[in-house]
């Protein structure tokens, strides 16, 4: 019996547009709109000041731990932007510029890393999910809106983020199985962002690209700088338009990089070099579009200014919401409140001194039996 | 009116509430063309079809994870996981996801969706294959821990589990899909979900069972109501979670005393919970301590050596007799 070769040889492509000098590769413009190209701009722009911001912030314990992007704005933009308002994202816990795009109010955003669930609350006209912390476990998530979507009869798409620490989980593999098998309206966006906390890329895979992970699964991979935005977009652009004519899922595969911690709570001099961060400052997103839109005399006078503006307002009605009030923690665990619940929030009541007197002891009883009162025999 | 065993009785309730709404949906490993191995969604997929009756691949987790993206969306799923030992591949999807989402989102989504599994012993299987696991998904918030004990119970908590807006994890014992059949009307019957029974009325002993353990129970209460004259009340709890602490209350604070049969280990087990709840509601009414029949703190020991493990009727007489005579 021979050997046979019973799969051409895998190719596995890199799509880059603009340089890290804003320079343009004509023949592969995507030709996006000057009012899309602005608004673009305007979410990364909003998204690298709101995390400087947000940074400040947590430094000052007005928020909690938070994953900051910078970095990673034409990644996380370049993808969203694709997406119709009906479509679904469903982030991990880094796309804050994505969700700005997708219009998660900012004072949302606060919330959620200030501790609030409300945070993660989505507008009922909205069709993101919230946040997803355990890492991978949100992309089987996408996988089923994408079947449900499918099945209903639905046009609408599925876009997931994960990292690139996140392709070594088990969920990833079976999420990416599925999404091919099933032939689901889904687009895996990998935010290859080189470190997972403080593990590098190399010790993560031993794959070349992340982007070759999706061929084994018999689905389309494309790798593309993940710092030239229109490249993103480019590539986002035609995944979400595959997905929406019936032509299965993509995953695509965005070379960026976290400039800034993984969390507040981490400190990158502890595994990485300063040289490296700086080789990476010079492939700056923002920098590079910025450089791009000079050119086209797209950039608008006083953005920033405006930005910041409504940063500042947002922060101000964020801080003008009042304390959290605990009673309400018992709302949204069943569709009603069960029996048990119900006892348990009176003594949480009673506890705080806000209406009923709590039962004595830790019961679950709101009329304990007297003493004495037996009701048996002996 | 059909006499139906518990197989036919859950593939009745799946099949009628299919029909009824399109938004059901089965997922799960050999759901499809073969039945499940079980063969509780025998010709469901003959009948609604590859996409409604959906054989996934081979892979725990993301069938949870599926499930709560078709829930999210509307649908509802009902998942089926092969043997509830291997639940533990999908076991942060529940925890993390299946449970939390109200939650997570402030009532903006739910995950109105049902995991059946095949649970329990006695059945002569291999390791993995013949656990109780009620006491980890019983103890989550969010989740309700649904689990029948005859082909009537079975299928009316079936339906209602599936119209439930919260995520119910649904257990079914392997050892009574065959074991009875009983009379289950053709026209659908639904179940609350949180709702014990007392399917024995007395006045000396509480025996308090569910699944498999409730045929324990009732055999216990006929030999101690010959043997020793004594009438002991059955209470069948078929919801774990939320547990109704005020039908268990109620009939101690008649009784006086009280005995828990759980096939699951003993420490921390749903017997813990029931205790408590009792103690707290009848508190002064109890005249014995409270004493509980399970499993013993063991991995499964292997199926030659079960019958030491999983509680018997011996068993549960000997603690119920012990219990009386305090």
């Amino acid at each position: 019996m021979p050997r046979t070769v019973l799969e051409p040889r895998f190719q596995v492509e890199h799509l880059s547009i603009l340089d890290s000098d804003g320079n343009l590769d004509s023949s592969l413009d995507p030709e996006i709109p000057s009012a899309e190209l602005k608004r673009l701009y305007r979410a990364m722009l909003l998204g690298r000041r709101l995390d400087e911001r947000m940074i400040r912030l947590q430094r000052q314990g007005r928020i909690g731990t938070f994953a900051p992007i910078k970095g990673q704005e034409a990644s996380q933009v370049g993808a969203a932007a694709t997406l119709r308002r009906t479509d679904w994202m469903v982030p991990s816990f880094r796309e804050t510029a994505a969700m700005l795009l997708r219009g998660w109010p900012i004072e949302k955003l606060l919330l959620l890393f200030a501790g609030y669930l409300e945070g993660g609350q989505p507008d009922e006209s909205q069709n993101d999910l919230p946040i997803t912390i355990p890492v991978a476990t949100q992309l089987p998530h996408a996988v089923g809106l994408a079947y449900a979507a499918q099945y209903r009869g639905d046009d609408a798409v599925v876009m997931a983020f994960c990292g690139d620490g996140a392709t070594s989980e088990g969920d990833f593999h079976e999420a990416v199985n599925f999404a091919g098998v099933w032939h689901v309206p889904a687009v895996f966006v990998v935010q290859n962002n080189q470190w997972a906390i403080s593990v590098p890329l190399k010790k993560q895979t031993h794959s070349r690209t992340i982007a070759q992970k999706a061929l084994a699964y018999g689905i389309p991979g494309l790798q593309v700088d993940g710092n030239d935005v229109l490249a993103v977009y480019a590539a986002c652009h035609e995944a979400v338009e595959r997905a929406r004519g019936g032509d299965g899922p993509t995953l695509i595969e965005c070379v960026t990089y976290r400039l800034g911690v993984h969390t507040t709570a981490d400190d990158p001099t502890k595994y990485r070099t300063a040289e490296e961060v700086e080789a990476w400052e010079r492939k700056d997103p923002l920098t590079r579009f910025t450089a791009y839109l000079k050119k086209k005399r797209l950039l608008e006078e006083g953005l920033e200014d405006e930005v910041d503006k409504e940063i500042a307002a947002a922060v101000q009605r964020f801080e003008a919401l009042g304390a959290a009030e605990p009673l309400t923690m018992f709302e949204h665990v069943y569709a009603e409140l069960p029996a048990h619940l119900k006892a348990q929030r009176e003594q949480l009541a009673g506890a705080l001194g806000n209406g009923a007197t709590p039962p004595a002891g830790d019961d679950d009883q709101a009329s304990p039996p007297m003493r004495g009162q037996r009701t048996t025999r002996r | 009116m059909a006499k139906l065993n518990m197989v036919k009785a859950l593939n009745l309730a799946l099949l009628q509430e299919m029909e009824r709404d399109e938004d059901v949906l089965i997922l799960g490993e050999d759901v499809g063309v073969d039945g499940g191995v079980f063969r509780v969604t025998e010709d469901l997929h003959r009948k609604f079809g590859s996409k409604r009756v959906i054989d996934s691949p081979l892979a725990e987790a993301a069938i949870i994870g599926a499930g709560v993206g078709m829930a999210l969306y509307g649908l509802k799923p009902v998942c089926e996981i092969q043997f509830s030992g291997f639940a533990f591949q999908c076991f942060h999807q529940i925890e993390n996801h299946v449970a939390r989402y109200r939650m997570r989102s402030q009532g903006r989504f739910h995950v109105p969706m049902v995991i059946r599994m095949p649970y329990g012993g006695g059945v002569r299987a291999l390791e993995h294959h013949s656990e109780s696991e009620e006491q980890f998904y019983a103890h989550i918030p969010g989740l309700k821990m649904v689990i029948p004990s005859a082909p009537r119970n079975a299928r009316a908590l079936l339906v209602s589990a599936i119209r439930d807006p919260d995520p119910v994890i649904f257990f079914e014992h392997k050892g009574l899909y065959h074991a009875a059949k009983e009379d289950v009307p053709d026209e659908i019957e639904t179940l609350p979900i949180g709702r014990a029974q007392v399917v024995r009325e007395g006045r000396d002993l509480t025996l308090i069972a569910y699944g498999a353990m409730v045929r324990l129970a009732r055999e216990a209460a006929d030999t101690l109501a010959e043997e020793d004259g004594a009438e002991c009340e059955v209470i069948d709890l078929l919801t774990v979670a939320p547990l109704d602490r005020d039908t268990l209350v109620a009939s101690v604070q008649k009784t006086g005393r009280a005995v828990i049969v759980h096939e699951a280990p003993r420490s921390f087990g749903p017997g813990a919970e029931i205790a408590t709840s009792i103690m707290d509601g009848a508190f002064l009414s109890l005249e014995a301590p409270i004493a509980r029949v399970t499993s013993w703190d063991v991995p499964f020991p292997g199926f030659a050596r079960e019958k030491g493990n999983v509680p018997d009727v011996a068993r549960v007489l000997s603690a119920a007799r012990a219990t009386l005579e305090f």
